[in-house]
């Protein structure tokens, strides 16, 4: 560890990197559309994670929730004296309270699953594209074959042997999305493989290790956050998929698509916010995401070519 | 060519081989192979049957070895909940789903080419902002919400189409189809629609891009100066050149709206392979699922074989820069 920190100077690091981050931020908000995307993201994720301090009610608190206030209507007052803005649904929970903790479970699934297929399909890419060779055939040989079937049908799969549960969907959100980022990582760290500070690393015989994840993997990040954020609301989108055909998520970890699985019955008999509300909620969260990585690819593009 | 194909063949084979061995692991090792291949409320007598029938007493190489034999028969094992072999029943939802997935494929291209192309001709204009907005939200809005949108607008506040299943079907060669009668038409409408919105947006953008590049091309300026009518420029000399990269995708495509039609066939419950696959996993029907994934799985391989095959014949770099790694 003590040679780590002799060799990467932090104060010249601070001095280089505050201008162009300074340059990325002003780019950003230069789109207005971008800009409240963002605003309304950071509103999505504080939601998230204060689901149980925000939540009018704990939709999960069998003392609070009233079989008697189930699919009330947008706007009714309960006896309580509390108002369902959102209306109830079957089980007489508040939508409101239960979209909250559904965004919740949602967005963990999501973002944990998006970090840990991150950091395994980057850490492949870089890998394949360092050593080159017969690994980098091997690796990108399954990376080209994973690609070829449908996400969906992986996940499929996946669910199909592993069975129900957070850890096991997640397990198969990392499976189906590491290819795409080791694809993203290993297109870029072959541009900067050429470069002479990677040759001059070579001839300081350096490890290997320290190549790929000291010098190679800075430079290779802007890609790997645009995909990365693009990959996050894939990720929850097909999370949603999979509970709501009822192979995702158990009963008692209630995401935004399993709400949305549990008001389908009832919209046929007109109660349509059952379902309606969390699938506008998951709609926001995905193209919020969406507009966000897609203004995150324009900022960070013209610098990569550059 | 020969070669090439050859080499094609193999690796198919090869990864029909390993998916073969990833599902007996998932299925054998994984799980308890008993608790799946029997069905739960079975006596000791039929449980002694099963493990006998499929070998399970045997070493795992044996077994996989048991396993590929039967598989290669066809014999995948019966439905515990129909009591008919697996296999048979999932060919016969097959035509369901393929009919579906035609259905999206054609409304796609339908909708998709002439939007695409006037959004590719007027760039700027308030309608073409309009389409590829559209064609964003066809990318990111998740399917299944969708199409419980459309159940609730079309089905349950205006009453317009029904929601659930197939409607009448007429006999064609045997199979079932929905699409000659007016009752199945109206069924297939908007489950295909549900279907085709995500290709539709693709094929939007292909064509815009496509229509895009090729309005600048001297052949065009020329058909112009010659005097053609607009309306012939657009549909011979235009259409005929953005036609080849739209067929090149949606041939690859198919195999995702097969895929994807699990989703929709769920939310129409449409009768197809891919409602049965939901059904049998809630069920725990074990065999139809591991019969259903191999029967995917070699589909996939099939049509990126053939996907592949066409390649080299059409291009061929492809095939002379894959024989040189």
């Amino acid at each position: 560890m003590t040679t780590l920190q002799n060799e990467v100077n932090p104060a010249q690091n601070i001095v280089k990197m505050q201008t162009p981050f300074q340059r990325f931020v002003a780019d950003y908000f230069e789109s207005r559309i971008a800009t409240v995307a963002f605003a309304v993201l950071l509103v999505i994720l504080f939601i998230g994670v204060f689901a149980s301090v925000i939540s009018p009610t704990d939709p999960y608190d069998l003392a609070v929730v009233d079989v008697m206030d189930s699919r009330l209507p947008p706007g009714t007052e309960s006896d309580t004296g509390m108002t369902f803005w959102l209306g109830t649904d079957g089980a007489g929970r508040d939508l409101l309270s239960a979209i909250f903790y559904g965004l919740r479970t949602s967005l963990g699934v999501g973002v944990v699953s998006g970090l840990i297929a991150l950091c395994i399909g980057g850490a492949v890419g870089l890998i394949a594209a360092y050593f080159g060779g017969k690994t980098e055939t091997l690796i990108m040989r399954v990376v080209d074959l994973q690609l070829s079937f449908p996400a969906i049908l992986v996940a499929l799969v996946l669910v199909a042997v592993l069975g129900k549960g957070v850890d096991k969907i997640i397990v198969a959100l990392v499976v189906v999305q590491w290819a795409y980022y080791a694809r993203t990582v290993r297109g870029s760290a072959l541009v900067e493989r050429q470069k002479e500070y990677i040759e001059a690393a070579t001839c300081l015989a350096l490890s290997h290790r320290r190549i790929v994840f000291w010098h190679l993997l800075p430079n290779c990040l802007p890609p790997l956050i645009v995909v990365g954020t693009l990959q996050i609301a894939h990720a929850i989108s097909l999370e949603a998929t999979l509970s709501f055909l009822g192979i995702g998520l158990p009963i008692t970890e209630p995401s935004l698509g399993l709400l949305i699985a549990n008001g389908f019955e009832y919209m046929l008999s007109q109660k349509y916010w059952i379902s309606f509300f969390p699938g506008i909620a998951l709609l926001i969260t995905i193209v919020t995401i969406n507009l966000v990585g897609d203004q995150l690819r324009d900022v960070l593009n013209p610098r990569l070519q550059k | 060519m020969s070669v090439f194909i050859i080499r094609r063949l193999l690796q198919s084979f090869v990864v029909v081989l390993v998916m073969s061995l990833l599902v007996f692991v998932g299925v054998n090792v994984v799980g308890d192979p008993v608790d799946m291949l029997v069905n739960p409320e079975a006596d000791q007598a039929e449980i002694d049957r099963v493990i006998r029938d499929f070998g399970l007493d045997k070493p795992l190489p044996e077994q996989y070895g048991h396993f590929l034999l039967n598989a290669l028969q066809g014999d995948l094992g019966k439905s515990f909940i129909f009591g008919t072999p697996a296999l048979k029943l999932i060919i016969q939802r097959m035509p369901a789903t393929l009919e579906l997935a035609f259905a999206a494929l054609f409304m796609a291209v339908l909708v998709g080419i002439p939007l695409g192309i006037y959004a590719g001709l007027k760039p700027e204009s308030k309608l073409s902002r309009t389409i590829m907005a559209g064609s964003i939200l066809g990318f990111s809005l998740p399917t299944f919400w969708v199409g419980l949108m459309m159940i609730m607008v079309f089905a349950v506040m205006l009453g317009w189409l029904p929601s659930t299943g197939r409607g009448d079907t007429v006999l064609v060669n045997g199979i079932e189809v929905s699409f000659l009668t007016l009752d199945g038409l109206s069924h297939l409408l908007m489950p295909a629609l549900n279907l085709s919105l995500f290709k539709m947006s693709l094929v939007i953008r292909l064509a815009r891009a496509g229509t895009r590049e090729v309005v600048h091309q001297d052949y065009m300026k020329f058909a112009r100066a010659k005097g053609l009518s607009e309306s012939r420029l657009i549909l011979v000399h235009l259409l005929k050149n953005i036609l080849i990269p739209v067929v090149t995708v949606l041939g690859l495509e198919l195999g995702g709206l097969i895929a994807f039609s699990v989703v929709t066939e769920t939310v129409f419950a449409w009768p197809g392979m891919g409602k049965l696959i939901i059904d049998s996993i809630h069920l725990l029907d074990r065999p139809v699922v591991v019969a259903y994934l191999m029967i995917i799985v070699l589909m996939f391989v099939t049509i990126n074989l053939v996907v592949d095959i066409l390649y080299s014949i059409l291009d061929p770099r492809v095939r002379l820069q894959d024989l040189k790694t």
